[in-house]
């Protein structure tokens, strides 16, 4: 039964899966990889996200693709605000607290969502949602491949701004040594606060891109969170190109396990990968060595 | 000398043990007089299943509303609804359960999943409280031999055996084009139990199942089932899961352009909802279901129905479910005279019941199960849902197989 006409389609199709998480994960990688913030608001952010590109596209008519480009810097000023005046303050720089706060933070943001949404699942109807590239053994999603593209864009955006900038300096330093960053000069809370904002407009694209062939409810982003987590860990702590890897191999594991497994344990072949990797690779794929 | 202001003379501990004691009997007088019967209304209205649980919600607030509106129970006065969240979880619905029965209430009503109403009936029996089970189809609910426990609806049995017979009733009218299946199911209670039932039947009526696919809630992707689907071409598709996860393979299905002979649902999540038809309306179209409907012939469902859609809302069978089932309770509240638990659990066991919104006819309760309820088969026609078995109050005929 498992021929190559299941095969090509089911590793394609964990391709175009992974490239939906490599963009959840991308916003992870900073704000867990390189601040190491455990942010459990990440799946409820991502679920306002969708809330919100929904509603752009309901109320306003505007398109998912071009909601992109108003919802990316509505959520960078989103997350810098949360971090800034809220997370920031109230963890005391304590990760225990950060923890914490980032839950409340999940929790409020889903109940407020589910007290003025409902539990009401939501999709929209966008001319290209069915859509599909015949490649002959299978049918692509244009969705799909559209998601596919822009996360190597979104990946190289994020490598240039960490690599080339003076801000994606000033994160790497603070993640490396954060007293040290402070003696040289550099406002470590604005920096935290930018790599919160940067993660979470990262959440909205990723939102954008996912809702034309997905569906939007209150507690829909936390299918994500996990896995986006499971990726960061994998391809290495802050590593914009272990987070992309990272999500390719997940989203191929995956759909591999589903094929081999059922859908059931699919997730088993995740988490397999996850150990192995780890115990062969304790930085993950492209992490820097200690 | 002692402050005289604050001295207990004989005269002023009788007067305020007087007034205490008044106070304290007071909540059993108010109660004489009319005071609210407390009502549990128990859902999963956050997490996974909270659309569903929230619709349940509605349409038990509703009744709850409309019994009120007419002056309540008569001789008990008012219902006093004290709503639960299960939280999508057994344990969540369990807790519920325990705050609800400090709570005073005289029944519960709910549950919706199997799994929760598995776990909430065996906590309310510890209380002798009564619970009428408003969806829950597992039929191990009502085989416990719990005497707290009432399902208004039909259960696993009933619906897999009515869903078998109409699917042979409709493959023969079409001259027998199906004769392959594919179940596709979610992984719990609910969806394991309906393809177990379903494996063992289907094979005794002359269908070949190539396989049956398991699927977790939430499923975040369906395109590897589907290709398994295009694989083994079978005739006919059988989908057993919740809402958001039938949506995705209705439309995955199209994105693959895969099309069976005939998308057959057992209690298909969204197969029987006005919303998925209105949302996508070329993936829902031609799509069978067997599943719990209301009585299209009962003017009392139709009012309800324009009552529901004039708030914005879905008329979905969460909803004419949970109406009926807090009628049922209203009523038996109302025969027992009394929010005694024990002698509500028997005015429910003897009850007839018929002012429901479903095509069941007088309630009459076997062991918990009401032996008269059933499943009716819906097909999505003309971007509505039509009733097509049984026959006697169908409005429309089946098409199938469906249409090139």
């Amino acid at each position: 039964m498992l021929s190559a006409a299941i095969l090509i389609p089911a590793v394609l199709n964990g391709l175009l899966m992974g490239a939906v998480y490599a963009l959840v994960a991308l916003g992870l990688t900073l704000i867990y990889g390189v601040l190491h913030i455990i942010n459990f608001a990440h799946g409820a952010l991502l679920s306002a996200a969708l809330f919100a590109a929904f509603f752009a596209f309901k109320l306003i008519g505007l398109d998912p693709y071009l909601a992109l480009f108003l919802l990316a810097p509505l959520f960078f000023v989103l997350g810098y605000g949360l971090q800034r005046f809220v997370i920031g303050p109230a963890s005391h720089g304590d990760d225990r607290n950060m923890l914490l706060v980032t839950l409340g933070i999940a929790v409020i943001i889903e109940n407020a969502l589910l007290y003025n949404f409902r539990g009401d699942t939501r999709t929209i109807d966008v001319p290209y949602a069915f859509q599909t590239f015949n490649l002959g053994v299978t049918y692509l999603a244009v969705p799909r491949v559209v998601g596919f593209v822009a996360v190597f864009v979104v990946a190289l955006a994020l490598w240039l701004l960490m690599t080339f900038t003076d801000i994606g300096r000033a994160i790497r330093a603070v993640a490396k040594e954060k007293l040290g960053a402070q003696l040289v000069g550099i406002d470590v809370g604005h920096v935290y606060a930018m790599t919160f904002g940067l993660g979470t407009a990262c959440v909205a694209i990723a939102a954008c891109l996912l809702i034309p062939t997905y569906y939007v409810n209150p507690g829909v982003g936390n299918a994500f969170v996990l896995v986006a987590f499971t990726i960061v860990v994998l391809g290495g702590m802050g590593s914009v190109p272990g987070a992309v890897i990272g999500a390719f191999v997940i989203g191929v594991v995956e759909s591999l396990s589903g094929l081999f497994l059922g859908e059931s344990l699919g997730q088993i072949g995740i988490f397999l990968i996850f150990i192995v990797v780890l115990l062969l690779r304790p930085t993950g794929l492209f992490g820097a060595r200690a | 000398m002692p402050n005289q202001k604050y001295l207990l003379n004989r005269r002023r501990f009788l007067a305020t043990t007087t007034a205490a004691t008044g106070a304290i009997a007071m909540p059993s007088i108010l109660r004489a007089q009319g005071a609210p019967v407390k009502l549990g209304v128990l859902h999963p209205v956050t997490g996974a299943l909270s659309y569903s649980g929230q619709q349940g919600r509605l349409g038990a607030t509703l009744a709850i509303e409309e019994i009120n509106a007419a002056g309540g129970i008569k001789g008990l006065g008012k219902i006093d609804p004290v709503l639960g969240d299960a939280q999508s979880t057994p344990e969540g619905g369990v807790a519920e359960v325990e705050k609800m029965n400090s709570a005073g209430v005289a029944a519960i009503v709910g549950g919706y999943a199997s799994n929760i109403c598995l776990a909430t009936t065996q906590a309310a029996a510890r209380y002798e409280l009564p619970y009428v089970v408003d969806v829950g189809v597992a039929d191990g609910i009502v085989t416990r031999g719990l005497k707290n426990t009432f399902r208004f609806g039909p259960g696993f049995g009933v619906i897999s055996k009515t869903a078998l017979a109409n699917l042979n009733a409709i493959n023969e009218a079409a001259g027998k084009p199906a004769k392959t299946v594919m179940i596709v199911h979610e992984d719990t209670l609910f969806g394991s139990g309906l393809a177990k039932l379903l494996n063992a039947q289907l094979p005794t009526q002359g269908f070949q199942i190539l396989e049956t696919i398991p699927h977790p809630t939430p499923t975040r992707d369906f395109n590897n089932v589907v290709l398994k689907i295009k694989a083994q071409n079978p005739d006919l598709v059988i989908p057993a899961n919740y809402y958001n996860e039938y949506v995705l393979l209705a439309r995955t299905m199209q994105q693959q352009h895969v099309r069976p002979k005939g998308i057959y649902s057992v209690l298909g999540g969204a197969a029987s909802s006005y919303k998925f038809v209105k949302e996508f309306p070329d993936a829902a179209k031609y799509i069978m279901d067997c599943n719990h409907w209301f009585d299209p012939r009962n003017p009392k469902a139709v009012a309800l129905k324009k009552t529901v859609e004039d708030k914005g809302q879905f008329y979905t069978y969460e909803v004419y479910m949970n109406y009926s089932c807090i009628m049922l309770v209203a009523d038996a509240l109302q025969r027992a005279a009394s929010a005694d638990r024990a002698k509500l659990t028997d005015a429910l066991a003897s009850s007839t019941f018929a002012g429901h919104l479903m095509p069941y006819g007088p309630t009459k309760f076997a062991n918990g199960q009401n032996e008269g309820a059933a499943p009716v088969n819906t097909q999505v026609l003309d971007n509505d849902i039509k009733v097509i078995l049984p026959a006697t109050f169908a409005n429309a005929k089946p098409v199938f197989p469906m249409p090139a």
